[in-house]
């Protein structure tokens, strides 16, 4: 019986090699509750493969993931997400056909186990925590529309909020501001981060603007070649030659 | 069951293969350069059959020489693939390519519906049967067995012919290549300067002279009757599935697979005869969705 | 049930169906054989919310048939019973086959649909000893309320008992719709994988959404048999399954009452081509139905929904 980690996400041995590609290389990590970090690193590097893993949907070759004290090492991103381990995407997932409100409405009946075949969405599901987060999250001028609707910023809102919705205890989010102006970056990882805060969820998110990882992570990590290369207080990890060179230097 | 049966029950399937491949064949062809289904296929297959037994008839009447009945043939499938085939992509098929999948197979059911009527109101409800050149062509004996010259030399030579000669074009020609281009990605084809549309069109035009050559060649061997159509149609996608859609050797063999499967089931279990096609599909499905003989990975949860 | 004027619009079309039904007693067989085409049709609409299309559901109302067949010839069950049993065995069979058809999505769900009701169809067709062969199989009329009435009086109360269906299926599915479940099926159309991030089944809902489907058809293929006194294998021929489909658009496929509206449009179509059309009913049907995919694709209700102006109710 392996002994279980004490951190919050932990990856031992990690790897995903296949046809002479390696995507992960052995990754030993262990992120602790109320962190915040931030993952950096070129196309290609690992990132995503690494966070594709841990959230179950695709498998390591070997090596082993531990999340909120059990080991988790290849099961469903369903039953990774039932443990409490949210997630968003580079591109917005989102039910594009129901309205903002009808997709937060969905993600709280699967955490609210309702499963009726009876009772309307809206009637069946309590919708205090539903509007708690569209007010949270400043989507609640816009619930009532489909969400495929939305322009970019307000749909990586609501790609989050579905997560949130779960009460995860750790949030993961892939390039949370890719695709929205520079000016509503800031903007928006502010609403996103004290939306995180009040619902006290650690976080990682992928990140290829430096701004953004200097005033918001508080611990940065650094991925080259399917390895972390630096790991650390973020101003340290950005001194380091290494990720000059390789990372930041893009 | 003895020799004698064994080589029935081989050149029955393997003529009948060869028909199935060539309407399976029209139809994987048109699948691979639209990404639709098309339902009405089955109807050019009708249309074929009848229009050449109509040939045939008209040769009779008009006292025009004999030998012209087997050119017929092939002359049936050319008219009415090349003019069906056209009418149906220029009116129908290329205006629905960004429509959704469903509305998409909708389209090419209603097309079905509406050649299948016409098809009454032209050729009626007797059963049209003409096989003058099946009789012209004699029997040969082969294997203490005697068989039709046509039935075991003309379907598999056409067969053999259709599939040699199709990958000739593919991989030789520059129209050949350009089909396959189109067929692999639209997008990127038009890209590189392929006049898609152009493509197309000739693609399922010739998608839909084999199809109809299947119904020609078929139609002196079977009576031709309303119904005919959809029939030949859910088996020849039968052929179709197994085999993955798209893959042109691979319909080949599947439609081999089927039609030995069938003749063989004939002598053996005449119960099963009819559900061979589609047991077969039932466990292709089941066991390797894609297809047999595919090399891309099927839509499965 | 969604506004007030969709209401107002059921119960009058309800009406309609009714005062025309009992004035010319010839319309009860046209009318019955829509009410049961429409359930398929009800069947068809749940899974076209998913986003999926099966090409064999005609597989269903044909077991129903022919269970309902074999129970009325050897235990001469009355035919409220029948119809539940009917009904049973259809969504049993599609809570048996479900668990493989839920993995399966876009042209393979239609195409192993396809394969299996072809499978049925051909053994329905061959076991002549069993099935009574292509020619089919007949029955008595059974009791219905364990009355027994003569072929006039068991026909309205069949038809009664099918318009009574009707809208209790048509309801349910609507509820269904607007429930957790149908919301959750509504979302596989879109985005899958989310809702298994959101920790929810896609392939159980699916399942669920799959049975429904199966009894609905099943439920509509019972009253047919009821209705026809025989059943043919030609109830479950992959042309009979595209139909369905056909109607589901034809009628549109976003409302329970879009699959009655097609059925009917379809039956009286079929009715008036013997007298005005040389019979011509399928390049009728056909045609206009090629040309609201192009027009219309929300198909008659579709557009009676633009014209009601009805406030766009969350479905």
């Amino acid at each position: 019986m392996t002994t279980v980690p004490r951190g919050l996400l932990s990856t031992r041995g990690l790897s995903l090699k296949f046809g002479g590609v390696v995507a992960a290389d052995g990754i030993d990590f262990d992120l602790m509750a109320g962190e915040r970090l931030a993952v950096v690193g070129q196309n290609g590097a690992g990132k995503t493969t690494f966070i594709n893993i841990c959230t179950g949907y695709i498998k390591a070759t070997s090596g082993q993931v531990f999340f909120d004290g059990a080991e988790v090492t290849g099961q469903s991103p369903r039953a990774i997400t039932r443990r409490g381990l949210g997630r968003s995407f580079q591109l917005p997932q989102l039910f594009t056909e129901h309205t903002v409100r009808q997709c937060l409405l969905l993600a709280a009946s699967a955490v609210q186990r309702k499963t009726g075949l009876w009772r309307a969405l809206d009637q069946a599901v309590d919708a205090d925590e539903v509007d708690a987060t569209l007010e949270l999250l400043q989507l609640s001028g816009r619930a009532h529309d489909l969400s495929g609707s939305l322009p970019e910023g307000q749909r990586k809102l609501l790609d989050v909020a579905m997560a949130l919705v779960l009460r995860p205890k750790l949030m993961i989010m892939d390039e949370p501001t890719s695709g929205v102006s520079s000016d509503e970056k800031h903007q928006l990882m502010e609403v996103l981060m004290r939306a995180l805060d009040e619902r006290k969820v650690t976080s990682i998110f992928v990140e290829h603007d430096i701004d953004i990882v200097r005033r918001y992570a508080t611990r940065l990590a650094a991925w080259i070649a399917g390895k972390v290369a630096a790991d650390g207080k973020p101003e340290e990890v950005l001194r380091d030659p290494i990720v000059i060179k390789n990372v930041v230097g893009e | 069951m003895d020799a004698s049966l064994i080589a029935l029950a081989l050149m029955d399937g393997v003529s009948y293969a060869a028909l199935l491949f060539l309407v399976a064949l029209g139809l994987t062809l048109i699948f691979g350069v639209m990404r639709i289904l098309n339902i009405a296929h089955g109807s050019l297959y009708a249309w074929g059959g009848y229009f050449a037994a109509t040939l045939g008839l008209a040769i009779t009447r008009f006292a025009l020489p004999g030998w012209l009945a087997l050119p017929a043939l092939f002359v049936a499938a050319i008219v009415i693939g090349g003019l069906l085939g056209t009418v149906l992509e220029w009116a129908l098929l290329r205006r629905i390519l960004d429509k959704d999948p469903i509305l998409q197979l909708l389209v090419t059911f209603a097309a079905f519906m509406v050649l299948e009527d016409l098809q009454r109101m032209i050729w009626g409800v007797q059963p049209v049967f003409v096989s003058d050149v099946v009789n012209q062509l004699g029997t040969i004996s082969v294997a203490g067995v005697t068989y039709t010259r046509y039935q075991l030399l003309v379907l598999p030579l056409v067969a053999i012919a259709a599939f040699f000669g199709l990958r000739w074009f593919l991989g030789r020609t520059a129209l050949g290549r350009q089909v396959t281009a189109v067929t692999h990605n639209r997008e990127v084809a038009t890209a590189m300067g392929v006049n898609t549309n152009r493509v197309t069109w000739l693609t399922i035009a010739l998608g839909g002279a084999l199809g109809a050559l299947g119904g020609a060649l078929a139609s002196p061997t079977t009576s031709f009757t309303p119904g005919i159509g959809a029939d030949m149609m859910v088996l020849s996608f039968a052929v179709v599935a197994t085999a993955g859609l798209g893959q042109i050797g691979g319909a080949a063999l599947a439609a081999l697979m089927i039609g030995l499967a069938r003749s063989f089931a004939v002598y053996l279990l005449p119960e099963v005869e009819v559900l061979m096609p589609y047991l077969i599909m039932v466990g292709v499905l089941l066991i390797r969705p894609e297809g047999l003989f595919s090399t891309v990975a099927a839509r499965r949860i | 049930m969604g506004s007030p004027r969709l209401r107002l619009l059921v119960v009058a079309l309800l009406g309609l169906v009714l005062a025309l039904t009992l004035s010319l007693p010839w319309l009860k067989t046209p009318v019955l054989l829509a009410l049961s085409n429409g359930l398929a049709v009800l069947g068809v609409i749940v899974l076209i919310r998913a986003g999926q299309v099966s090409f064999g559901h005609a597989m269903f109302a044909c077991l129903a048939g022919y269970g309902v067949t074999f129970m009325a010839r050897a235990w001469h069950l009355d035919a409220l019973l029948l119809v539940a049993l009917g009904t049973a065995g259809a969504a049993l069979f599609g809570a048996l086959i479900g668990v493989f058809m839920v993995r399966y999505r876009g042209i393979f769900f239609g195409m192993l649909n396809l394969a299996f009701s072809m499978v049925l169809f051909s053994m329905l067709g061959k076991f002549g000893g069993l099935t009574g062969g292509t020619d089919g199989l007949r029955f008595d009329r059974p009791t219905i309320g364990f009355v027994h009435l003569e072929r006039e009086g068991f026909e309205t109360a069949l038809l009664f008992l099918a318009l009574a269906l009707a809208v209790l299926a048509g309801l349910a599915v609507q509820r269904y719709f607007t429930s957790v479940n149908g919301q959750a099926l509504a979302a596989i159309k879109t985005n899958e994988t989310r809702l298994e991030y959101l920790g929810i089944s896609a392939k159980r809902v699916f399942w669920g959404g799959y049975v429904l489907s199966a009894a609905m058809c099943g439920l509509g293929g019972s009253l047919f048999a009821l209705a026809q006194g025989l059943v043919t294998p030609e109830m479950g021929y992959w042309v009979r399954s595209g139909e369905v489909v056909f109607i589901a658009i034809l009628g549109g496929a976003g409302h329970a009452v879009g699959a009655f509206i097609g059925a009917f449009v379809f039956e009286f179509v079929k009715l008036y081509a013997a007298a005005l059309l040389t019979g011509a009913w399928q390049l009728a049907l056909g045609l206009v139905l090629i040309v609201m995919v192009f027009v219309a694709p929300t198909g008659i209700f579709g557009l009676m929904e633009t014209h009601l102006r009805a406030k766009a109710a969350p479905r």
